[in-house]
């Protein structure tokens, strides 16, 4: 952690260099449902790798591994080497998420959901904190919503609030679950843009996970596609452009046909 | 067999969530403000109501005891009756069935709330404990506040009883010979005994509330489930363990 007497300048990349993730071979049961098969990859250290998929394919699960709120059925997933598991790597390596719901503190005004972190590893005096909160809070854009409670902000702010409360963290890992996910297309960019923005300006390691083409295409170093459990294509997102595969093709560019046999199965 | 294995699970889960919430006690000084918080949640919105039940509860041993004990004339004796039920047993049980309804459900809900809107797993990946910031100030809380609201509770009782004692026709016994009787058989130690009764209750009622919290699984209906548990498994134990701690106690 950083030393709270040093005096710094917020979100700087200077002490927190991007850090490597790496899945091998992960497989994860839920009973008997095998929502991962032997799933691996590499991320490294300040990259941008988008995973991709259909909804339900275990993208979000494949997340929660990587964070450390689940254990692997089998195989591992290291972070810089440690497992992600262990409690030990939350506190070697910072790790922020952004969770698909915000998932922030309903009791908790926006500003002490910002400052929750920082009080609670004594990174600073209240002075300093507030500086670093009303820095995450001006990145975003959020300059006035300090004072609100999550239940009175838009779909939209929720999402730039809990980016902003994972930022006021300073992550050496920025995670993002769904990021645009129930937004619209403007807002959708906005985010897209805050990612890049807070990777490029921060050397942050980032893995976003979505199921959103143009995001992916926009902001990826390398896209990873995940499908019924399974890692169908990992490489740059160029490569995504004309896909040979098949059932990639139709998850990527879905043709809609309603005279096809399974809509006209829905007519009376 | 499956429903053995959820109990053995259960009772495993919330010792290890006690010895995790006990392994960060030194961090209690600068929770101060979540601490206090929990006191005035367990202590003061619940001393009401602890009041006016403890008072009935009095009141009603005082008027069934003055009832069986005419007819063998010794009426003078309720307040040794009255004392020696509320400072043993009644007390502390009533305060610690309270304490489910009241403050165990609330526990509950709320942690079953952060649980299903993904809140602790939030607190989890900013590398701040549960057991640390959601369990420990509520823990300490309650064995700070369970001996206050029990001495409240015993002290209501016997003012009902008196009361009920002295202003019933039937009965009609003054507060000096209620009090008289009271102190003259119930000591110091059987004061302490409820009390001792009481910290166990307490400190099983909240941590039985907070492990079925943060356990929760699910949807906003698991959340209603998750209280219904709790608060039922908080009863079962709080008599279960009443009876092993009288019998080592009498023993």
């Amino acid at each position: 952690m950083a030393d709270p007497s040093t005096s710094r300048k917020p979100f700087s990349s200077e002490d927190a260099p991007g850090v490597g993730v790496q899945v091998e071979h992960l497989c994860k049961n839920f009973g008997r449902l095998e929502v991962l098969k032997d799933v691996t990859f590499e991320v490294t250290p300040g990259e941008i790798f988008v995973l991709m998929g259909p909804s339900g394919t275990g993208k979000s699960v494949l997340l929660r591994h990587i964070v450390g709120l689940e254990a692997p059925t089998s195989g591992r997933v290291t972070i810089n080497g440690l497992d992600a598991s262990a409690d030990q790597t939350r506190e070697a390596v910072r790790i922020g998420l952004v969770f698909q719901s915000g998932a922030l503190f309903n009791s908790l005004s926006v500003y002490d959901n910002l400052a929750l972190y920082l009080r609670e590893h004594r990174l600073g005096t209240e002075t300093e904190i507030r500086e670093r909160v009303m820095h995450a809070l001006k990145i975003l854009s959020l300059e006035g919503a300090e004072g609100k409670l999550p239940a009175d902000l838009s779909g939209g702010m929720n999402k730039r609030v809990a980016i902003a409360r994972a930022l006021v963290m300073e992550p050496q890992l920025l995670l993002y679950d769904e990021p645009t996910s129930e937004l619209d297309p403007v807002m959708s960019a906005t985010i897209s843009e805050i990612i890049a923005t807070v990777k490029d300006q921060y050397k942050v390691t980032t893995i976003v996970v979505s199921h959103d083409r143009d995001l992916a295409l926009n902001i990826a170093d390398r896209v990873g596609l995940l499908m019924q459990g399974r890692l169908t294509f990992l490489g740059p997102p160029s490569q995504l452009m004309h896909p040979k595969d098949p059932v990639i093709a139709d998850f990527l560019n879905p043709v809609i046909d309603i005279h096809h046999p399974r809509f006209l199965k829905l007519a009376p | 067999m499956k429903q053995l294995n959820s109990i053995f699970e259960g009772v495993g889960s919330a010792i290890l969530l006690f010895l995790r919430a006990l392994g960060y006690a030194a961090t209690l000084p600068r929770q101060s403000a979540r601490f206090f918080e929990q006191c005035y949640m367990i202590g003061y919105t619940t001393l009401p109501i602890v009041a006016i039940l403890s008072f009935f509860i009095g009141a009603v041993l005082a008027l069934q005891a003055g009832y069986s004990m005419e007819d063998f004339g010794a009426k003078q004796w309720i307040g040794s009756l009255v004392g020696l039920s509320m400072a043993r047993e009644l007390g502390p049980m009533m305060v610690a069935i309270l304490l489910a309804g009241r403050v165990g459900s609330a526990i509950s809900a709320e942690l079953a709330s952060m649980k299903v809107n993904q809140e602790v797993d939030a607190l989890v990946t900013m590398n701040i404990p549960p057991a640390r910031m959601l369990v420990l100030p509520r823990l300490a809380a309650v064995l700070v506040m369970m001996p206050v609201l029990t001495i409240i509770g015993d002290l209501v009782g016997w003012f009902g009883g008196a009361l009920i004692a002295r202003y019933t026709h039937s009965i009609d016994i003054s507060s000096e010979t209620y009090f008289a009787a009271l102190r003259q058989y119930t000591k110091f130690r059987d004061v302490l005994h409820g009390l001792a009764k009481a910290e166990v209750f307490g400190l099983v009622v909240v941590l039985i509330c907070c492990n079925i919290g943060l356990n929760t699984r699910g949807g906003p209906r698991e959340i209603g489930a998750a209280v219904t548990r709790s608060v039922v498994v908080s009863l079962i134990l709080i008599l279960v363990l009443d009876y092993f701690i009288s019998k080592i106690q009498t023993s």
